[in-house]
């Protein structure tokens, strides 16, 4: 079963704690953070649970078609968004629990203080293809 | 030599490796490689006896893969001599091969991927595309799979439940990428009921009268399932539900092997739910529409099933059985003590109301059904059902 790992910049329940962009780390913070994330695609390979992950821009745009013979129109940024996604990891694993357990680790992630981060993660079933046998 | 009967030979070479000494784990690795070999070597040189080219190369594969392990440990290890192969019959190696790979200490995703690489003598990358994971996340899935069977003591063998469990898995996600996922569910069903077809390991005193009945059951029940499968989707690979297939479109050939299948096991007087499952698929094989189809009949089955397994979706279809046998309330009625928070009940539902002429309702445990649906083309069909039905509502009354 494959389930979607949602991170996002923005949107979701209030967070749990209190941290400042990724930016505005020390250095030291910044690189424990990332490599935890490697280190967890990492294992997920390893336990032949990983299928992708990718981390998006927080830049972008709406984008939507105009009519026969015109270019399309674009609106945005909006700075105001309520939800902005900035990455996603997806896995395939053998139940809702494993999910949990998984994503419940990736929110562990070290913060400025290299303590957790608490960090809420929406996670998403695949939809797939219709089972042959239904009666 | 085309890929099937090329695959086909895989177990039986890993087995040659077994008995000349080599371990589970290493034999499967090496005849992996012997084979990716070989589909990239036999189009332009074929060889004159491919099952022989197999087991050299690979045994040569897992000598020097030894003698690599040896030397990291730093010490000796005597892989060079070959042991004549024993006279243990090979048929009886596949099928202890089939045991393994759907040990029951393997999780279900593990056991696929090594029965579909071990027995089907598929390639990691050709899995991989079927399920769509990447190729190494693949190799690992089954490198661990084969680690944890390193420690099985010698004495669980395993059982053949899990085996048809696995080969139903396969069967059940159809299509995927170039691997006929279905077919080769079909394939590997039929090795095993040959396999079964009073095996020697049943020992002295046992009255083997054919194969496992659950065994040849469950190669029923694919193949009825399979004689569908051109009226399953529509156009634009819509879903075609069983009411409206076209059923002159069905294959009578599978169905009647299907059917032949069915009850040369049902004789056998073991009955299991594949054999009931496929009862159930063989009596809508037999109908030329829902109309004619022996409902009664299968509400029968269906209470068979209820029985065997206490499974809460049997229960669900159940109630689908008696809608048509006994009309929509009665079906509703026999939805009560079923769980609503199981898959398609509220597909069942909405399907039930509108039987019983309450569109309101249908149309939203329609709406409801897609929402929660767990396949695109499902949310896709039970959408356009909603949609239907509310269509019905706005037309309600005019002639």
């Amino acid at each position: 079963m494959k389930y979607l790992l949602l991170k996002h910049y923005r949107g979701g329940p209030t967070p749990t704690v209190d941290f400042p962009p990724l930016d505005q780390w020390e250095p030291a913070a910044v690189d424990a953070h990332i490599q935890y994330m490697r280190d967890f695609a990492a294992r997920l390979e390893e336990t032949g649970e990983r299928v992708d992950e990718q981390a998006l821009s927080p830049e972008g745009t709406f984008v939507r078609y105009d009519g026969e013979g015109r270019p399309p129109v674009t609106d945005g940024p909006f700075a105001e968004t309520k939800d902005l996604i900035a990455g996603w990891m997806v896995i395939d694993v053998e139940s809702w629990d494993r999910a949990l357990e998984l994503a419940g680790e990736l929110s562990a992630a070290p913060g400025p203080d290299g303590k957790p981060i608490y960090e809420w993660l929406e996670l998403r079933p695949f939809l797939t293809g219709p089972p042959t046998v239904t009666e | 030599m085309s890929e099937v009967p090329l695959r086909e030979l895989v177990p039986a070479v890993i087995g040659v490796l077994v008995r000349r000494g080599a371990d589970f784990a290493s034999a499967e690795d090496a005849v992996q490689e012997a084979l990716i070999r070989a589909l990239a070597v036999w189009p332009d040189d074929p060889p004159r006896d491919p099952k022989a080219w197999l087991v050299t190369v690979a045994w040569r594969r897992f000598v020097d893969a030894a003698r690599a392990e040896a030397s990291r440990r730093g010490r000796e290890l005597a892989v060079d001599a070959e042991p004549p192969a024993g006279p243990v019959p090979a048929a009886d190696d596949t099928l202890r091969l089939y045991f393994l790979c759907a040990h029951p200490i393997l999780p279900a995703a593990s056991a696929v991927a090594l029965t579909l690489r071990a027995v089907g003598g598929l390639t990691t990358r050709q899995i991989a595309a079927a399920y769509l994971v990447p190729e190494a996340t693949m190799a690992q899935r089954i490198s661990r799979a084969k680690r944890k069977l390193a420690e099985l003591p010698l004495d669980q063998p395993g059982e053949l439940s899990t085996v048809l469990r696995v080969l139903y898995l396969v069967f059940n996600e159809g299509y995927g990428g170039d691997v006929d996922l279905a077919a080769e569910a079909i394939r590997l069903a039929r090795q095993l009921v040959a396999l079964t077809d009073d095996p020697p390991a049943a020992g002295p005193g046992h009255q083997a009268a054919g194969p496992d009945p659950e065994a040849t059951g469950l190669l029923a029940l694919m193949l009825l399932h399979h004689a569908r499968r051109a009226t399953r989707t529509g156009p634009g690979g819509r879903l075609v539900p069983l009411a409206e297939q076209d059923r002159t479109r069905w294959d009578t050939e599978l169905i009647a092997e299907g059917v032949r299948l069915l009850q040369a096991a049902l004789a056998r007087d073991q009955l299991g739910e594949y054999q009931a499952q496929a009862a159930i698929a063989a009596l809508h094989a037999d109908a030329r529409s829902t109309a004619e189809t022996d409902w009664v009949q299968i509400v029968e089955w269906y209470d068979e099933l209820v029985r065997l397994t206490g499974s809460p979706v049997v229960r669900l279809n159940r109630a689908v059985a008696v809608g048509q046998a006994d009309g929509p309330y009665a079906g509703l009625a026999a939805l009560a003590g079923v769980r609503p928070d199981l898959p398609r009940y509220a597909a069942v539902t909405a399907y039930l109301n509108e039987q019983a002429g309450d569109l309101e309702r249908a149309a939203d445990l329609y709406a409801e059904a897609a929402r929660v649906a767990g396949s695109v083309l499902e949310r896709d069909h039970l959408t356009r059902e909603a949609a239907r039905v509310r269509e019905r509502l706005r037309f309600r009354g005019t002639p």
